[in-house]
């Protein structure tokens, strides 16, 4: 076969296990699991063949197929099934098949006791067929097909609790904040096919890049906002991110594929693509790095006070997708692409390891875990490979982070610098700052998430152990590990041998990824991502101050307090609105929400009482000639044969006086 | 002779009979007026046919079938004032109001109108059911 | 109505001939027995006043040389129909004396419907009819004529009127006969 046919069975078999799966769920149990992982394993090992005969490489090396899927009135303007095979798009398409494979493997465990297992597989198939046709696609509405297909799926999935109103609301609220973002979004796609001339990506790109041809784009910063109004929709940037926490309500597996290492990493994986239309505008790259900053150093603070595991995970996610923006603002999409797969593994792992852990801790709060001592000899998979995703996240050589991190931060550093042309010496600084600060926060708070969550040792967990263990439906925080615990077996429970394989799977390249920098600027054809001395050395330093100054807060904390959190001594009066994710959700309700309210009361008011004032004004007349013509009803005979009769006098006279 | 006395005095006559139907209470004597009204127009059948001096003399033989139907007519209408009479205890037309409008959500309790059960009307609600006079 | 508007016929109103003269009494005696009949509070009294004036039509018949309807008029109306009606009133217990609530509230109305009607009829009437003349020479309602017209070409429509009569008895018998109680 070839590479594209390989290539178009890649999205193909997991959208046609998606929909052998929804037909037969209720009908043939037995084929739900079948139908969910095997497709999905067979895509990943095509996804890697085709990988292996892409062989790396862009521009030239990418290999191009396209067949006109529909005409659009526009004979110039087609809208083709086309597929761009490039260095970056057969690796990330890797990397989602790596980890939708893990997460179906786990799901099987994770979710064997759901009665709605078989929608849930087939809704992850489904998403994995779209990130992929993204991933794969060149073509513009093609790739916003799978953009929204896999909005859809992330709202069923995040709201596959739907008996809780915490689901409920976050499945609305992830939708809706990404639609926010797309409607933007599709104009841009539009703006820039209209004055580009065509959809494809590829001839796109190749255009705005050629030394050859003049082709500039008219509007370049309109368009890239607007697509930039999509992306961070998708990705969760600052500041349309704040769905992501909220989406924890999600089973864990499923923040693992798609809150964490895929969908949210699409948007970042657009604007990759993307990166000549970025470039040809400055302004853009500076909104792009100060969007990127912000969002990395706000998360990382709200990461740092949040007590839902998952929640500081998903916070922790939005902060690395913001590096992902800060490489991109800066130009560098090697870094960005290398940083996307490394942070999709390790992330990946880290939800997963963090499935384990709420399943045997029957809680998702860091505070109750604390209290909670033996949880590592529960789950010592989850323990091992956690540790690991952590030290990856926090950037600890020689970890995957710390290459794919640095790689970010040498290209920042180059950025601010060694001024290219076409990259702002600004965006440089700013990501290289917000950059190495978010280094820093990011090491405190997976340091105080391993304390909290592992070292839990506290002075009362003799006595409190048991009453938390006795209490599997404990109420936590609005994350919602609260329905996962329920539709779990018991707390405690070890996890079943394919969610542990899945774990040590994972951990692998969390481990590993990272030395592959020198093949991977080759695989790229891009400059090179080794780490640079002065940015390894000051974020790794950096790191090691975080990581010290939380262990540091969290003896005393454990020393002196009835808390075992070390957040509070650390931000001082920043803990409470990093909390609240510095009440962000509380500013857009007051900003958007209040005023469309009281735009609807307005409206309802005036509908009901001008607008219905003139419709029961106008019913009000009826209605007293209705009322006449009632009291004309007597039911005397006498009565209706004088009017009879003084009607027919009446027409009598008429005819006369006409005859006259 | 001419043919004006018997037309308008017709007329006249025909105009009193409807005053009568119109303003009287008791069905007798609105069929007394009915009878003035079919009376006014015999009149004016027999004028005419003598004034046309008609081959046929239609007026004058339609004027005996009015008579004939006339008969019949008051039989009929008295058996059923009688009727009217016997369920209702009542021979006064504006008391007869089943027809009336009432206020939707009223009951309607339908009886059927066939046979004899009364239906009290606002009026005649005191009636006693199915009183038997003679 | 004046007769000084309808003087272009070649016979004046103002000079009435006898027939004429005892036809306006005896219609005004008519009239007036008709007025009474719809008028008087005294049931009883309105069907007797009702035999003045259909009595009064009679007279009116023979003086238009139709004796045979007269004298039907006199055995069915006067003979029977009254009758009837008197019966109708007794067993409908009607009041003997004066009843005041004879007449409905629907007086007024009757009343301008009536007065309208009779005004648009006789002007209707008097317009079309001022300038004919009934010539009265040759009986035109002997028991011989009305008997010849009625067996040659009124046949079928009197054996159908016997049919009518028929069912009227027998439906007026139906109707007045006291059913059993049912139930």
């Amino acid at each position: 076969m070839s590479t594209t046919t390989l290539a178009v069975l890649v999205p193909l078999l997991p959208f046609l296990g998606a929909c052998a799966g929804l037909a037969a769920g209720r009908r043939a149990p037995g084929f739900v699991r079948p139908l969910a992982v095997l497709p999905t394993v067979a895509a990943f090992a095509l996804a890697v063949l085709v990988a292996v005969r892409q062989g790396g490489g862009v521009g030239p090396d990418a290999i191009n197929a396209a067949t006109e899927l529909t005409p659009t009135g526009n004979a110039l303007l087609p809208i083709d099934l086309a597929f761009h095979l490039d260095g970056f798009a057969v690796l990330v398409a890797v990397l989602v098949g790596l980890v939708a494979t893990c997460v179906q493997l786990y799901s099987t465990g994770y979710l064997r006791d759901d009665r709605r297992y078989p929608s849930y597989a087939a809704l992850v198939s489904l998403f994995t067929a779209a990130m992929l046709l993204v991933v794969y696609s060149d073509d513009l509405i093609v790739l916003l097909v799978g953009w929204e297909v896999m909005g859809i799926c992330s709202y069923f999935l995040v709201g596959h609790y739907w008996e809780t109103a915490a689901a409920r609301s976050a499945s609305l609220k992830a939708f809706l904040v990404t639609k926010l973002g797309d409607v933007p979004f599709l104009i841009g796609i539009l703006a820039l096919a209209s004055e580009a001339g065509t959809f494809r990506i590829s001839t796109i790109t190749t255009r705005l890049t050629s030394q050859l041809s003049d082709f500039e784009l008219s509007h370049p910063t309109v368009i890239a906002l607007l697509l930039l109004a999509g992306v961070a929709g998708k990705s969760a940037q600052f500041p349309l991110h704040s769905w992501l926490p909220d989406a924890m309500a999600g089973p864990t597996p499923v923040s693992a594929l798609i809150h964490a290492a895929t969908m949210v990493a699409a948007g970042v994986y657009v604007v990759a693509r993307l990166l000549p239309v970025f470039t040809a505008s400055a302004a853009a790259l500076v909104v792009l790095a100060v969007m990127a900053a912000l969002t990395m150093v706000g998360s990382a603070l709200a990461a740092l006070a949040q007590d839902d595991v998952k929640r500081v995970l998903a916070y922790s996610t939005i902060g690395q997708l913001g590096y992902l923006a800060g490489a991109l603002a800066v130009g560098n999409r090697s870094a960005a692409t290398f940083h996307l797969l490394s942070h999709g593994a390790f992330k990946a792992l880290l939800f997963l390891a963090a499935g384990v852990l709420i399943a045997a801790a029957g809680t998702g709060s860091l505070t109750a875990m604390a209290r909670t001592s033996g949880l590592r000899g529960r789950a010592p998979d989850a323990f091992w490979t956690m540790t690991i995703g952590l030290l990856a996240l926090a950037a600890i050589p020689p970890f995957s982070g710390f290459f794919s991190k640095e790689a970010v931060l040498a290209a920042a550093e180059h950025a601010a610098l060694d001024p290219v042309a076409g990259i702002p010496v600004a965006a440089g600084w700013i990501v290289l700052v917000a950059g190495l600060a978010t280094a820093l926060l990011t090491a405190a708070y997976a340091t105080r998430l391993w304390l909290l969550a592992w070292a839990g040792r506290s002075p009362a967990a003799a006595t409190v152990a048991p009453t938390e263990l006795d209490v599997p439906d404990t109420p936590v925080t609005a994350g919602g590990a609260g329905p996962e615990a329920r539709a779990q077996t018991h707390p405690g429970t070890a996890a079943t041998t394919p969610m542990n394989a899945v774990l040590w799977l994972l951990a692998v390249p969390s481990l590993a990824f990272g030395l592959l920098y020198g093949w991977l600027a080759d695989w790229f054809a891009g400059p090179s991502l080794a780490p640079t001395l002065t940015t390894s050395v000051l974020g790794t330093g950096l790191a090691l101050i975080g990581a010290l100054v939380t262990y540091a807060a969290w003896r005393q904390a454990t020393a002196v307090g009835r808390t075992p959190d070390p957040t509070p001594a650390l931000l001082g009066p920043l803990h409470q609105p990093a909390r609240a994710g510095f009440h962000l959700d509380a500013a857009y309700d007051r900003m958007f929400v209040a005023p469309v309210r009281g735009g609807a009361r307005l409206v309802d008011f005036l509908d009901r009482e001008v607008v219905d004032a003139y419709v029961r004004g106008a019913a009000t007349l009826p209605g007293w000639l209705g009322t006449l013509a009632r009291r004309a009803q007597t039911g005397n005979a006498q009565t209706y044969l004088s009017v009879l009769l003084a009607g027919a006098v009446v027409l009598a006279v008429a005819v006369l006086a006409a005859g006259a | 002779m001419h043919l004006a006395y018997p037309a308008v005095l017709a007329a006249l006559l025909f105009s009193v009979g409807l005053y009568g139907v119109l303003a009287r209470r008791n069905v007798v004597l609105v069929l007394i007026s009915v009878e003035l009204m079919l009376n006014a127009v015999n009149l004016n059948l027999v004028a005419f046919d003598v004034w046309l001096r008609d081959e046929l003399h239609a007026g004058q033989s339609l004027t005996l079938f009015t008579i004939a139907v006339a008969a019949a007519e008051i039989g009929i209408g008295l058996a059923i004032v009688l009727l009217v009479y016997r369920n209702r205890g009542s021979s006064n037309l504006d008391e007869l109001r089943d027809l009336v409008e009432r206020d939707p959500g009223d009951d309607n309790s339908d009886g059927d109108a066939g046979d004899n059960t009364s239906r009290p009307t606002a009026s005649a609600a005191a009636a006693p059911k199915g009183e038997v006079t003679a | 109505m004046s007769g000084l508007v309808l003087l272009g016929a070649e016979r004046g109103f103002l000079s009435p001939t006898g027939v004429e003269i005892t036809f306006l009494l005896v219609g005004l005696v008519t009239l007036g027995g008709a007025v009474l009949a719809v008028t008087s509070r005294q049931l009883v009294h309105a069907a007797l006043w009702l035999v003045v004036a259909l009595g009064g039509i009679a007279v009116l018949y023979l003086l238009l040389t139709a004796e045979f309807i007269a004298w039907v008029q006199v055995l069915i109306y006067v003979g029977s129909v009254v009758v009837l009606l008197l019966f109708g009133l007794m067993l409908t217990k009607a009041p003997i004396g004066p009843s005041p609530d004879a007449d409905s509230g629907n007086r007024w109305v009757a009343l301008a419907v009536a007065l309208a009607t009779a005004a648009t009829l006789v002007t209707v009437v008097v317009d079309a009819f001022r300038t004919a003349w009934i010539e009265l020479d040759v009986p035109q309602g002997t028991t011989e004529i009305v008997g010849r017209s009625l067996f040659r070409h009124w046949v079928l429509p009197f054996e159908a009127l016997s049919l009518l009569l028929l069912a009227a008895l027998v439906g007026a018998i139906v109707l007045s006969r006291r059913k059993k109680e049912r139930r």
